[in-house]
């Protein structure tokens, strides 16, 4: 028989006396008290990619009846099996986010199947029904949308007309993003040009300074990135007098003069739909996807250089996504050597699958796969 | 000044006084990380008592442990093997990356075979591969004198690009569209756990074998005593005859074997194909290990268990102090830098060694005088 000492004491005190100061919370008691894991792969404030997944955990941690477990820095390796076993064994997590996009295949299936009664929910959307358990599951953002109108703000705020990109690798997500934003620019001035530049992986700093520099002494005078962490590509911008739009979080503490705005992951929306089923006994959404409409990206704010003319012009563009009118990729669109990628009258809305095997550049891109 | 030791007692203390630097060294890191702890007001004890259990507290930590050890006793030896005949290698990262892609794609070149025969090919391709890339840093220092330390690590660099080059382009399975892979492999020939109970992969057992074949070799065959003539004294090898660049070669060649075989459990037990995962730092710590039990193939045993531990640990101290993993880095790299710093030790050890070796040897003395 346990003796209830000062630790659970307190706790017991404290959940008691912050129920009764908040009628929000009284509604919420009958939730389960649950205990959910988050693992990412590279450093928490990595101002990227990892960054973006731990603002959103630290909301969750904030939620009644939730216990927030976390490592960082977790290699696509047997090390990621483990993390997520340990957690379900040592700490009795119920429901696990495995964050990386390379955690999926084997090592959330493989682990899934071995504990059929814990959660696993995937950031990447590669979960198929029947092919994989069914208490694993994906869910991903249309984070394009954010970078086409990274690609907007870019276009009126360019100068020299030419934008640069920095790619970790010529992948179909990246592709659809570099796309994207450049598509946003042209839309501004079909004169603009995106040149990009292919690191090789997703986190290289040094490659990634290179590139930066590289971009702007060609010319280039607003930056962006698909990267692990974009704040090498920033910082190195903003020390050189160029303009940034950013990706995956927030990097405007990074450059306060040259920051326009980025395109955020808001993970904040599918976490909270995961933990919710899990308290209400719900079963578990295998398949979520959404963009700015369904509250899975967002913007930053815009920053102090951004015109108001660019402001507006972003605006009414992101209220067009809202109300589902714009769609990205609308024909004609042809590849930077001339081909029609997407006949004229074509539109492909964001689920089509056709954009999740994109593996050309559109015109207006410089640059070769 | 006279001591009453037993030959008995002095015989062990001859035996152990290896180990001696690696004991002081693990003694100071743990003093000095107690310190860091302290200093950065984390509970000293509980952190201590977390590393325990995360590391060999339970079955399971056992599994943790030991199947993050797996891959670092083979990568390991691709740097102590060399080490005995008097090589530095380093890049045992390229080798491991290298010999996984040729096992990935042994099974898509070869007809459908029983798995033992495909395992044994799998193994025998990551193996060649390994082994060439390290005897190419061995032959470029025989034949045109460069540095074998500089040029493994570089090499190491080379084969990591020629890695991402082949998995991200011909040998890319267009199926895989966000995370380029080499084809998956076939079920059947992936290799499992030993045993449900037991939940770590056969690269354990494939580890220890290794390490203790490796030690017949190097303590109890002709060859590893010409190893470590070369290692010792180069120019008394050549005085002897001895084969000395064929010699280095075999070194640097079962070296990069070892770390090849790493790289095909990692494939055939881990990834399920070759991609970009294969990067994971199972080379770089393999240095760690292998001068943290002074390329003592028995001793790497120990030591990569050692190692497995504190990684696996990390992961708990992460969730229940909520330390940043760097932390786990900060206790790994003290721990190497008191490796090395007690590395001055050893000549004093080689004396004290022979001196307690020599009571060990006169029984009838019982009583010696001494200074």
């Amino acid at each position: 028989m346990p003796i209830l000492n000062r630790r659970s004491f307190i706790k017991a005190a404290g959940v008691l006396g912050a129920s009764t100061a908040l009628p929000v919370n009284l509604a919420r008691a009958a939730d389960k008290p649950v205990t959910v894991g988050f693992i990412y792969v590279g450093a928490k404030d990595d101002f990227g990619y990892n960054q973006a997944h731990a603002e959103a955990a630290a909301i969750i941690k904030g939620l009644p009846n939730v216990t927030v477990i976390e490592e960082e820095n977790v290699p696509e390796t047997v090390a990621v099996q483990r993390s997520m076993e340990a957690m379900i064994r040592q700490d009795g997590a119920q429901l696990i986010f495995p964050t990386s996009f390379g955690y999926f295949d084997p090592h959330v299936i493989k682990v899934a199947r071995k504990y059929p009664e814990v959660r696993f929910a995937h950031c990447g959307g590669l979960w198929q029904k029947g092919v994989h358990p069914d208490n694993a599951g994906s869910f991903f953002g249309y984070i394009d949308e954010g970078q086409y109108l990274n690609g907007v703000v870019a276009g009126h705020m360019s100068k020299s007309k030419k934008l640069g990109f920095v790619a970790a690798k010529p992948i179909p997500q990246v592709l659809r993003n570099l796309n994207a934003f450049t598509l946003g620019a042209r839309s501004v001035d079909p004169e603009i040009t995106t040149t990009v530049i292919f690191t090789g992986d997703w986190s290289l700093p040094v490659k990634e300074a290179e590139a930066a520099n590289s971009l702007i002494d060609q010319g280039c005078d607003v930056l962006t990135c698909h990267v692990d962490g974009p704040k090498v590509l920033v910082e190195t911008a903003e020390k050189r007098g160029v303009m940034t739009c950013g990706y995956h979080a927030s990097q405007a503490a990074l450059a306060p003069k040259g920051y326009l705005t980025g395109a955020e992951w808001n993970w904040e929306t599918p976490y909270r739909a995961h933990v919710m089923a899990l308290q209400s006994g719900a079963p578990m959404n295998n398949f979520m996807r959404g963009g700015l409409k369904e509250g899975f990206v967002k913007t930053s704010p815009y920053g102090s250089a951004v015109s108001d003319a660019a402001k507006a012009a972003a605006d009414a563009v992101k209220a067009s996504m809202l109300k589902s009118e714009l769609s990205i990729f609308t024909g004609p669109i042809r590849n930077n050597t001339g081909e029609v990628m997407v006949a004229e009258g074509t539109v492909l809305t964001q689920t089509d699958v056709v954009l999740e095997r994109m593996d050309y550049l559109v015109e207006g891109v410089r640059g070769q796969i | 000044m006279s001591i009453r030791i037993p030959p008995v007692a002095a015989r062990g203390l001859a035996l152990g006084l290896p180990a001696l630097p690696t004991v002081l060294a693990v003694a100071t890191t743990v003093v000095l990380f107690s310190v860091f702890l302290w200093a950065r007001e984390i509970p000293v004890l509980e952190a201590g008592a977390l590393i325990y259990q995360g590391a060999f507290g339970s079955t399971f930590s056992w599994e943790n442990t030991l199947l993050r050890a797996a891959p670092l006793m083979l990568t390991a030896l691709c740097v102590a093997l060399p080490a005995r005949a008097g090589l530095i290698i380093i890049g045992g990262e390229g080798a491991l990356v290298l010999g996984g892609l040729a096992a990935a794609v042994t099974p898509l070149w070869l007809p459908a075979l029983p798995a033992s025969l495909m395992w044994v090919a799998m193994a025998a391709a990551a193996m060649a591969v390994g082994g060439f890339w390290i005897g190419l840093s061995g032959w470029m220092r025989q034949r045109r004198g460069v540095n074998e330390t500089i040029g493994s690590l570089l090499l190491s660099y080379i084969a990591l690009a020629v890695f991402r080059h082949l998995v991200e382009g011909p040998l890319r399975d267009p199926a895989s569209l966000n995370k380029p892979s080499t084809a998956p492999l076939p079920d059947a020939y992936s290799v499992g756990v030993i045993s449900d109970t037991f939940y770590v992969h056969w690269g354990l057992v494939a580890g220890v074998v290794v390490c203790l074949l490796a030690h017949v070799l190097v303590r109890h065959s002709v060859s590893g005593f010409a190893f470590s003539i070369v290692g010792g004294n180069v120019r008394a090898a050549r005085m002897l005859g001895l084969p000395v660049n064929r010699l280095v070669l075999v070194t640097c060649a079962l070296g990069g074997a070892a770390a090849g075989l790493a790289g095909m459990f990692e494939v055939a037990a881990v990834q399920g194909s070759a991609n970009a995962a294969l990067i994971a730092g199972y080379g770089t710590s393999g240095i760690l290990v292998a001068f943290a039990a002074r390329h003592n193939p028995l001793a790497i045993i120990v030591c990569a268990i050692l190692l497995g531990g504190v990684e696996a640990s990390g992961s708990l101290l992460q969730r229940r102090l909520g330390l940043p993993d760097a932390t786990t880095l900060i206790l790994e790299g003290v721990l190497f830098v008191n490796l090395l710093a007690w590395e001055a030790l050893n000549g004093r050890v080689l004396h004290w060694r022979i001196h307690w070796r020599e009571r060990g040897r006169a029984p009838a003395e019982g009583v010696v005088q001494h200074g």
